[in-house]
């Protein structure tokens, strides 16, 4: 068992570079879905974002969908979550996070869903369908059990709604790229920046801290290089998935090294006068290398 | 959560978000800002007569309303009631689904969107979008479960010839709980140029509101026609219910009437007892769907399970939230209809009375029937929501009527 390290701490040690790489819990198959997280977190993911498969989701492209609809047809049930979180999290140091929709964790009870992925040392959960207004019972859970809350902010939030998601989150808040659904794109919009940069900004009126993590449609190494500029994450989804469903674990790894790479600075001369992008966070040290896990 | 507040209020006042403990918005953040300013948009139509007039207008000359109250006699005859049919089926394109569809239409105008995009089960309400966005002027796309686009392939083509792009959906059940994802996932890519037109009381609020509100006419003038043809209210009430738009449309003028029955009939599928069926209320249990709380068929992981009707439009693993307050509140009724029920009731009026109903009415039908033999004497309005035109090749197979070649087809 190793040593568990905060999401916040974890991007702070990456440089606030960090890496987050998205699978689905039980896909292909649990023990598959078990060694490609440990895979992508040995080759570079700084956290781990494991999604829980769901009849619904209304967030997820057709990677994701096809993905998790195949697992739930093979007969998934959420006890393996827990079975996965525990096994992944006994091999690597890197925080995982659960991405649910929220009538799973509803159905299950939202303090046991907490307890149980807690005891299993997961970090917290991504919520993509409950916004704060709704997440009285969840926040309080979070607080008993010490489980980051990751709520999102898109390019259409207000100011008020982006104060809220702010406020709302522990461990980072997701910056979704654009307003689509998930699905490797060729451009991460434009709206991507200007939405950290207005998250950065509402985070400092309001004299909190806020980590941004971009997500929707980041699949390469130069993209995330591209996001790692004005953002202190980037997070991969889809682009693995595809990797795992068609090359198994040793792609999805060669695929997370390849991201992994985009988290290195760009060279001694720019990493010399290139300041972390948020002035909002206190900077952690730039690392010349992506944070590895104590296995690795 | 507003129940308490709201006690010894008239029931017809009640609104949204909350209905009880039910509705609400559970929606993606990236949704959330289109979704206020809708719902922002909504309450500036309410207050403008300008609008109200306008709804009015299209209402009459475009619908055809005040629909019709026809007493069916020989129907009556037979069941041992007197059976009352508020006639939606005659409105334009067949079902009580144009008259959300052209309030929703006229919201959207003011907001300034050019697009529509609808999900739709039996294809009525894609048709009725179809039609509107024919009318407005704007694109339209339509989302369809894969498996209804096959049971439903003259409603295809009617809103393909309307200028509709229709769009089979393959994912999940391909039903109409999966053509709702893929409306919302295309929403939320294109929510600057488009309204998501929701068909049904469903779906994050102001819709459950907003759509019943559209529907109000539909109970306002089939009371006021009761009054003028038997001298009082009727002693029930009675609607199919899949997402519940009929069903709250007709209920709501007579929520205060609290000697009128209210009855809402489910799809029972196979039948009541069996795992196929679309029973939200009857089988289901509080969780989430489509952005609203609400009952819905869930397993014990809070995975939607997949619902089973001959009716297309009535195999929905949800309910409007509103009608999940009325059953906790104990002031409507919700019972099931087996699938074949509804085809002996759908046999039954179009051989009593020559209209055939839409199956999804058709569940209406039989449970006027039922009540009927429990009560004889009474007095039932039936919402007969829409006629079945779009039924005949599913009733031709259940009855054993077509000819080889059509069979083929």
């Amino acid at each position: 068992m190793s040593t568990r390290i905060t999401t916040e701490d974890a991007i702070r040690a990456s440089g606030n570079r960090a890496l987050i790489g998205y699978l689905p819990v039980g896909f292909p198959d649990l023990e598959t879905s078990i060694e490609a997280a440990v895979a992508i977190a040995e080759a570079g993911c700084t956290a781990i974002e494991l999604g829980v498969p769901y009849s619904d989701p209304g967030m997820d492209g057709p990677v994701i969908q096809a993905a998790t609809q195949s697992t739930l047809e093979r007969g998934f049930r959420l006890d393996e979550l827990f079975d996965a979180v525990a096994a992944i999290t006994a091999r690597t140091s890197a925080p995982v996070l659960v991405m649910t929709y929220w009538n799973p964790v509803l159905r299950h009870g939202v303090d046991r869903f907490a307890e149980r992925l807690a005891a299993a040392g997961g970090a917290g959960l991504i919520t993509p369908d409950l916004t704060p207004e709704n997440a009285a019972d969840w926040l309080a859970a979070a607080e008993r059990h010490d489980l980051d809350r990751v709520f999102l902010a898109a390019p259409s939030s207000s100011d008020a709604r982006i104060d809220r998601a702010i406020e709302a989150s522990r461990g980072f808040v997701y910056t979704v790229s654009t307003m689509g659904t998930t699905g490797a794109r060729t451009d991460v919009d434009d709206a991507a920046r200007a939405l950290a940069d207005r998250i950065a900004a509402r985070a400092a009126a309001t004299g909190r801290e806020a980590l941004r993590c971009v997500g929707l449609g980041v699949s390469t190494g130069a993209q995330v290089r591209d996001v790692l500029d004005y953002a202190d994450g980037a997070i991969v989804g889809s682009a693995l998935v595809r990797a795992l469903g068609a090359g198994g674990v040793p792609a999805v790894r060669e695929l997370a090294a390849s991201l992994a790479a985009g988290t290195l600075d760009r060279g001694p001369a720019d990493a010399a006068t290139t300041p972390v992008s948020s002035s909002t966070v206190s900077s952690g040290t730039v690392s010349s290398s992506p944070q590895k896990d104590a296995s690795a | 959560m507003n129940a308490q507040a709201d006690r010894g209020a008239p029931l017809r006042e009640h609104r949204g978000p909350w209905f009880g403990g039910y509705g609400g918005v559970f929606m993606p953040e990236p949704l959330m800002a289109a979704i206020d300013e809708l719902a922002a948009c909504y309450e500036a139509c309410k207050a403008d007569p300008g609008f109200q007039a306008e709804f009015a207008r299209l209402s009459r000359d475009y619908t055809g309303r005040p629909s019709m109250l026809t007493e069916a006699t020989r129907l009556s005859e037979q069941a041992g009631a007197r059976i009352l049919l508020k006639r939606e089926d005659l409105n334009h394109t067949g079902s009580h689904k144009i008259n959300n569809v052209l309030g929703q239409a006229l919201v959207a105008q003011r907001l300034g969107k050019t697009r529509l995009i609808a999900e739709t089960g039996a294809g009525q309400h894609g048709v009725a979008t179809a039609t509107a966005a024919a009318l407005f002027g704007m694109e339209c796309v339509i989302y369809m479960g894969e498996v209804d686009t096959e049971r439903q392939a003259l409603n295809v083509a009617r809103m393909r010839l309307l200028g509709a792009d229709v769009v089979p959906v393959t994912s999940g059940s391909r039903t109409l709980k999966d053509a709702i994802n893929e409306g919302l996932r295309d929403w939320v890519a294109n929510v600057d140029s488009t309204h998501y037109l929701m068909g049904t009381v469903a779906g994050p609020h102001p819709f459950p509101e907003m759509v019943r509100d559209f529907h109000r006419a539909i109970g306002e003038e089939a009371r006021e026609q009761t009054i003028a043809l038997t001298g009082g209210l009727p002693d029930a009430v009675l609607a199919c219910v899949g997402g519940g738009s009929n069903a709250m449309g007709i209920f709501h003028a007579f929520l205060d009437d609290a000697d009128v029955r209210l009855i809402g009939l489910e799809a029972a599928g196979d039948g009541a007892g069996t795992e196929r069926h679309a029973l939200s209320i009857g089988r289901g249990e509080p969780g989430l769907l489509h952005g609203m709380r609400t009952y819905m068929l869930q397993d014990d992981d809070g995975q939607t399970l997949e619902s089973h009707s001959i009716s297309a439009g009535l195999d929905y693993p949800g309910v409007g939230p509103e009608h999940a307050w009325l059953h906790d509140i104990g002031r409507a009724e919700y019972e099931p209809v087996s699938d074949a029920e509804a085809m002996e009731a759908f046999l039954a009026l179009t051989r009593a009375e020559g209209i055939i109903p839409a199956i999804e009415s058709a569940h209406a039908v039989a449970g006027a029937l039922r009540l009927a033999r429990e009560q004889p004497g009474s007095t039932l309005l039936v919402s007969l929501s829409g006629r079945g035109d779009k039924d005949v090749a599913t009733a031709g197979r259940w009855f054993d009527v077509l000819d080889e070649d059509a069979r083929q087809q």
